[in-house]
């Protein structure tokens, strides 16, 4: 009986007794893929045939001279099919649970982009899919339940807890221990008990190999600085390993809420109001009291509002090979609107923190600095938030307009 | 010790009663009422679980046992008083059951020292397997404490002699796959299961999750030594009340 998937003293795997046998099996599937460069053929292939990889490396030439310093790159996840980063990994596990001849898939969903991507994965490999969202988010992320059940999944509403990601994480744990013969638990981010960090951050590496190699075309050399938001963690995992072994500082950004001093926040590596813990089956810091009671989290973004982090940024961090920063909600917005006017992108609200922090550091960098900023996701999904945020009249006289029609 | 125990109960009883309670659910004051109105009704072994906010394993009665009990307010330190005062007012065994990070946070060591003070015999971690129970281990070792470890109905038969080793006290047998409080079929093939537990180990075996009445405790006769009470007596708790509890109690063996 040997520990595994630690990192610095991170990670783990803190199971009930019932999943032993599916991770073992899990293990088993993910290491023979990681032996078998047919795989990551097929996983190649798959992602530049139904999804848009390699994604573009975008450089923001309106936004470098806005800040006047160092020049500002954005790799565009957006462009994945179903607009986000999240599809890497799905379709990753999607070829593994076909292999593992599992019929069945689930899933936990923040923002929505994961569970619609789970979804989409699903219906064209044909398997069942559930997906656990908690009522909050559901709230907030509305566009996304509606494509979900579009695609063929069960919507299932989370009204446990905080309502949000950390409780349909829990609920999809609480399906998967009754149908774990079936079923495949499509785990989101690099969190949760191993191998699901380090199999998530394998299937986002695509990001950051493609980026170092884009950046390297384009500018002949590497970045100083890349950003990246931190959710759970993968599409930071996934862009910093492409990374790891070069003189490149690694920035990943955690939602910084209201404040770090409002208690209002999701900053687990940022700020001090975090401890280690053991929860939802690893060992990382989480925003915790003192008896290991979970807090509420809050993020202006449902994909941030987490209160774990993935183990192997706690361990970067540990290590001092990477350094944590937040965002607020309101420097958000202001980094959000400032990137659709001057470069006509819509960044997710998530992906946003990356581009707040990156704004707050570029002026600062020489002009022959390069930075790389994750756009991890498109904005469409933040349609009501964003649109509240700024209390758009036109927008909410159509809303009006739309509900009297449904009315009539 | 425990098994100690366990063992000259069983020279009397054909099958032991293991009931569980949410300390603080509804409120403390109830949860002093339904320990001794499970003592009077003559349980054996009880297991009392410690509030989490992230209970993975537990199912809808528990988890919302969970959190209304944690709406209240109340703490681990008020837990562990709560344990003494049950340990010192009744001669049964009181076990903890809770999930890892409420042991973490308090400090592993702290935690099985304290629960020696307070007169428990040991302690159901769901979320801890053996491979990460090291400390654990050694904590409750140290303190003369039983951890209590669970086999699953897909656990096979060399992991069970694995699991079996690192455990004292008693082996928790889950009846079926699933969280608490879903139904159970008490069949032909969950017979089988417990003498494949059996075989495996020569501790006493508890069988729980769907245990709910009369019927299954005289399945259970025979093949586990102790039958687990969970999720039916909060049901009965919630709409009949606590001395309903004790007649359900009365009801099953
Ligand atoms: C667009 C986008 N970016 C980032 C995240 C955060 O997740 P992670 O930290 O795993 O990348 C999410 C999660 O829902 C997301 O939808």
């Amino acid at each position: 009986m040997d520990k595994r998937g630690y990192f610095s003293g991170f990670g783990g795997c803190f199971i009930p007794e019932i999943l032993t046998q599916t991770f073992e099996e899990l293990v088993q599937a993910y290491e023979a893929a990681k032996a078998d460069p047919g795989f990551w053929q097929e996983y190649l292939d798959v992602m530049s045939t139904y999804s848009c990889r390699p994604t573009p490396l975008t450089f923001a030439g309106n936004l470098t001279n806005h800040f006047g310093g160092a020049r500002i790159y954005i790799k565009r996840e957006d462009l994945n099919h179903t607009g986000a980063h999240k599809a890497n990994n799905v379709m990753g596990q999607g070829l593994l649970v076909k292999r593992m001849g599992k019929t069945r898939v689930i899933a936990e969903t923040g923002a929505g982009q994961h569970g619609v991507a789970t979804a989409t994965m699903a219906a064209r490999m044909g398997f069942d899919c559930t997906i656990y969202m908690g009522e909050e988010d559901v709230e907030r992320q509305r566009p996304n339940v509606f494509w979900m059940e579009r695609l063929g999944a069960t919507v299932v509403s989370v009204r446990d807890g905080s309502r949000t990601l950390k409780d349909a994480i829990n609920e999809a744990f609480r399906d998967w221990v009754s149908n774990m013969d079936t079923t495949h638990y499509v785990l989101g981010t690099a969190c949760g008990p191993h191998p699901f960090p380090e199999m998530v951050a394998w299937f986002q590496s695509i990001i950051g190999t493609e980026a170092r190699k884009q950046i390297l075309e384009r500018e002949g050399r590497l970045p100083r600085r890349v950003y990246a938001c931190v959710g759970g963690g993968s599409n930071a995992m996934g862009l910093f390993s492409g990374f790891m072994d070069d003189p490149v500082e690694l920035v990943g950004v955690e939602a910084g809420g209201k404040g770090l001093d409002s208690g209002l926040h999701a900053a687990r590596l940022s700020s001090r109001d975090a401890s280690i813990g053991v929860a939802q089956g690893y060992k990382t810091y989480f925003l915790q009291d003192g008896d290991g009671q979970m807090r509420d989290t809050h993020s202006i973004s449902a994909g941030l509002d987490y209160v774990g982090v993935s183990p192997i940024l706690a361990h970067l961090q540990a290590i001092g090979r990477a350094r944590f920063e937040a965002a607020t909600d309101a420097e958000v917005l202001e980094a959000v609107t400032l990137t659709m006017r001057k470069e006509g992108l819509i960044p997710a609200l998530e992906s946003s923190h990356a581009f707040a922090q990156a704004f707050k550091e570029a002026p600062t960098l020489a002009k022959d600095d390069i930075v790389i900023i994750n756009q991890s996701g498109r904005g469409d999904k933040d349609i009501f938030t964003v649109a509240d945020a700024f209390d758009d009249p036109a927008w909410k006289a159509f809303i009006q307009h739309k509900a009297e029609q449904y009315h009539a | 010790m425990l098994e100690t125990t366990i063992r000259n109960k069983l020279a009397q009883k054909d099958i032991l009663l293991m009931t569980h309670i949410v300390i603080g659910y509804p409120n403390l004051d109830t949860s002093f009422e339904v320990v001794r109105t499970m003592v009077e009704a003559g349980v054996d072994l009880m297991e009392l679980q410690i509030p989490f906010s992230e209970p993975m394993a537990d199912g809808s009665v528990i988890l919302k046992a969970n959190q209304d009990a944690l709406a209240t307010g109340i703490t681990v330190d008020q837990c562990f008083d709560f344990a003494q005062q049950v340990a010192r007012d009744y001669q049964i065994p009181f076990l903890f059951m809770t999930y890892y990070n409420i042991l973490f946070k308090y400090g592993v060591e702290a935690f099985a020292e304290r629960m020696a003070e307070c007169g428990l015999c040991g302690a159901i971690v769901p979320d801890l397997p053996p491979e990460e129970a090291d400390e654990y281990l050694a904590a409750m070792n140290r303190h003369g404490l039983a951890p209590i470890f669970i086999f699953a109905p897909n656990t096979g038969e060399t992991r069970m002699r694995q699991i079996a080793a690192h455990g004292s006290g008693f082996i928790y047998c889950m009846a079926r796959k699933g969280v608490t409080g879903l139904q159970t079929d008490f069949s032909q093939q969950l017979g089988g299961h417990l003498a494949h537990c059996r075989a495996a180990t020569e501790l006493p075996l508890a069988l729980g999750f769907g245990v709910k009445d009369h019927d299954d405790v005289q399945f259970i006769k025979g093949k586990a030594d102790i039958a687990v009470v969970g999720s039916e007596a909060i049901r009965v708790l919630d709409s009949q009340g606590v001395a309903a509890v004790g007649d359900l109690i009365r009801s099953l063996r």
